[in-house]
């Protein structure tokens, strides 16, 4: 055994020499910060989502982002418990209010438009009724939200994207938009953004403290903003988050078991081969 | 070496049902009374892993396959269709793309460990040309795969990939047409590929079959790289021997696969995946998955297209040659002293292809890159053929029996 380690450890000490020298070489040239990661409590193991963030998410997006992004996402699904929970009658007088294009034509043969309903998805923004519509009047269209969460990334780097395996970091989303949300720090140019790659953003300044009145007495600060709203995308992103980590949870405490009385098995049966 | 049958069957069905269809005997003399060297460590438990991973992967392929629809306009809707509102339609996807990882990462356990141990070496030639056949269509199944989520990675890889072709001389081009059913990727690739991606692993599971028939027939190596020469002495039954000690291997791995599936899914996959591909667009920065890394750092480490290609196809091809490229008569590197360095150096050098694979493009990185590209090429064609004839090798066991007795003397 101490053999095997030694002819290893030559070989290993030459690669890590190399790829720390590419690393070095490849990090020098790059002027981009890296989004500081907040705390989530939908962070690690045991994570699961704030319930009242997410009302105050979804507010922030109904009130400031759907002016231009779409959330392609069912009203229904803003009733789960283990999402917004908001209460079906809520969510059936929240589908109303939108008016949604029906899928098939009418006896006369048009297309007509009526209330929503929990089972349709969100509409798009009326401003902007298709991607073209968009890149006409902004020159870029705005990506939908429905799963932005999943889709942001930044180089995580080395050795950090190995750790990340162990400490279950997934919230490079939620932490490049409220990074973007806080990056826009040149007042004089309101599409510099410190965390977009190039610096040079198509979307101004969305948010500033006080824009939206929140109802159970939250502070309407920017800070607060970028966490509710960053909370919800990662929600929207990925709804079965919750139930995803209570089973993934059982699953691993029952393969650790299993796997011990699996030792256990094999040693008694071995026993007797030496 | 798995010998005529010892089944006795016990009823008078199973007796009737034996002189017409001798498949339980088949079972028994494979499964059950097959000696397995007594030798074996766990690393020759990613067999068995790998079988799983198939079956786990076949399993949930076909349940997605009943939810998602292929075409350009409705594959990505259709994957996001399984992900909110089928019933455990999330983790269907995640044990299915997460599981691709794993099968690979148990292959590449398989690989590397057939290569320290020699396992490629006389008489299990064809057992080993099978493999890497295998090996080649899991990375075609999986390559095809990716595409099917129709993400703005998937469209990139699928151009990328099938633009290789181009690099042929004079027909390259209609190669490349023939391969898309168009001029460029789009709604009758993505319907191919689904096709594929759903026929071949039927094809993994045939030249599995055989694979495992070449094993049987053989016999398995094993750590000390000496053949079976007393079945009394040098093994055991593979049940319940082998079987139990599979099946905690297999347990130990299914808790990382779970850890990966459960807590981190999104890890491997890329977040460019997660927007709907848009042929305008292309992602600032093109990766494949991290298994087909190392070919893909070698593919841009060399500057001219076709000999890259060729590199490409070259340094997988290079590895159905093993048990000729490797002249010497000694099996396992442990009583190979500088092979077991140099082979440490070639698992650095994919290691560090991978990672290079992974990054931007840089003058320091195609440097490196083919410095490492350098010692893959060499391990395989200069290495391997003259250790055979430098090497001083140390003296190997007389039989397997006598390997474990001197392992186990200064415990007592």
């Amino acid at each position: 055994m101490r053999r095997f380690k030694t002819s290893f450890a030559v070989p290993a000490a030459l690669a890590l020499m190399i790829t720390a020298g590419a690393v070095v070489l490849a990090e020098a040239e790059d002027d981009q910060p890296n989004p500081p990661q907040q705390s989530w409590s939908f962070y690690g193991v045991f994570g699961k989502y704030d319930q009242a963030e997410l009302q105050r998410g979804f507010q922030v997006y109904k009130e400031v982002c759907s002016t231009c992004h779409r959330l392609s996402i069912p009203f229904r699904t803003l009733a789960d418990p283990d999402g917004p929970g908001y209460s079906v009658a809520q969510v059936k007088a929240l589908a109303a209010s939108y008016q949604v294009e029906n899928a098939e034509p009418n006896d006369k043969g048009e297309m007509f438009k009526r209330p929503g309903t929990p089972a349709d998805i969100f509409p798009p923004p009326d401003a902007f009724p298709n991607d073209a519509a968009a890149v006409a009047a902004m020159g870029k269209a705005p990506p939908d939200m429905a799963l932005i969460a999943k889709s942001l990334k930044y180089e995580r780097g080395f050795p950090t994207f190995i750790f990340d395996i162990f400490t279950t970091y997934q919230e490079m989303g939620p932490d490049y938009v409220y990074a973007i949300l806080n990056g826009y720090t040149k007042k004089d140019d309101p599409q510099w953004n410190l965390y977009y790659p190039g610096h040079k953003i198509a979307m101004p300044q969305p948010i500033e403290d006080g824009r939206v009145k929140y109802d159970d007495g939250t502070p309407g600060t920017l800070a607060n903003y970028s966490k509710d709203i960053g909370s919800f995308l990662m929600w929207a992103s990925e709804p079965t988050l919750v139930e995803r980590k209570k089973i993934g949870f059982r699953a691993i405490i029952f393969l650790i078991v299993l796997s011990s009385l699996l030792y256990l098995t094999k040693k008694k049966i071995w026993a007797d081969a030496h | 070496m798995s010998g005529t049958s010892t089944y006795v069957p016990k009823s008078a069905f199973a007796r009737w049902f034996e002189s017409r269809l001798p498949i339980a005997g088949l079972v028994h003399s494979s499964f059950i009374a097959y000696p397995t060297p007594r030798n074996l460590n766990y690393m020759w438990t990613f067999g068995a892993i790998l079988s799983f991973m198939l079956g786990a992967q076949i399993a949930t392929g076909v349940i997605l396959a009943m939810h998602y629809v292929p075409s350009a306009t409705m594959a990505f809707a259709s994957v996001d269709h399984i992900m909110r509102d089928v019933d455990y339609g999330w983790m269907i996807r995640y044990l299915h793309s997460n599981g691709a990882s794993f099968f690979f990462f148990a292959v590449y356990m398989h690989i590397f460990r057939g290569i320290y141990y020699g396992s490629y070496k006389a008489p299990r030639e064809v057992l080993w040309i099978l493999g890497v056949i295998i090996y080649l269509l899991m990375m075609a199944t999986a390559f095809m795969g990716y595409v099917l989520p129709w993400g703005m990675m998937s469209f990139a890889g699928a151009t990328v990939i099938t633009n290789l072709f181009t690099a042929i001389p004079l027909v390259g081009v209609s190669i490349s047409h023939w391969l898309w059913g168009g001029y460029a990727v789009g709604d009758p690739t993505l319907n191919r590929f689904f096709a594929l991606h759903y026929l071949l692993p039927f094809m993994i599971v045939g030249v599995v079959v055989l694979h495992v028939w070449a094993l049987h027939v053989a016999g398995q190596n094993n750590p000390d790289g000496v053949e079976v020469k007393n079945v009394e002495r040098d093994t055991v039954a593979f049940t319940p021997y082998a079987t139990i000690k599979d099946v905690f291997g297999l347990s130990v791995f299914l808790i990382f696969y779970a850890w990966f599936t459960f807590f981190i899914p999104l890890y491997l996959l890329d977040p460019d995946n997660s927007t709907i591909a848009n042929p305008l667009v292309t992602p600032a920065h093109i990766v494949p998955e991290w298994y087909l890394l190392p070919f893909y750092a070698i593919l841009r480490a060399i500057p001219n297209k076709l000999v890259g290609v060729i590199a490409l196809f070259g340094a997988i091809a290079l590895l159905a040659f093993l048990p000729w490229l490797d002249t010497s008569p000694v099996k396992s590197a442990k009583y190979r002293p500088l092979f077991r360095f140099f082979f440490w150096i070639f698992v650095v050098c994919c290691v560090g292809l991978g990672y290079l694979g992974s990054q931007e493009v840089s003058d320091q990185t195609t440097l490196v890159a083919r410095i490492l590209a350098i010692g893959y090429f060499g391990f395989l064609l200069i290495v391997l053929p003259l250790l055979g004839l430098i090497e001083k090798t140390k003296p190997i066991p007389a039989s397997i029996a006598d390997a474990v007795l001197v392992k186990a003397a200064p415990a007592e």
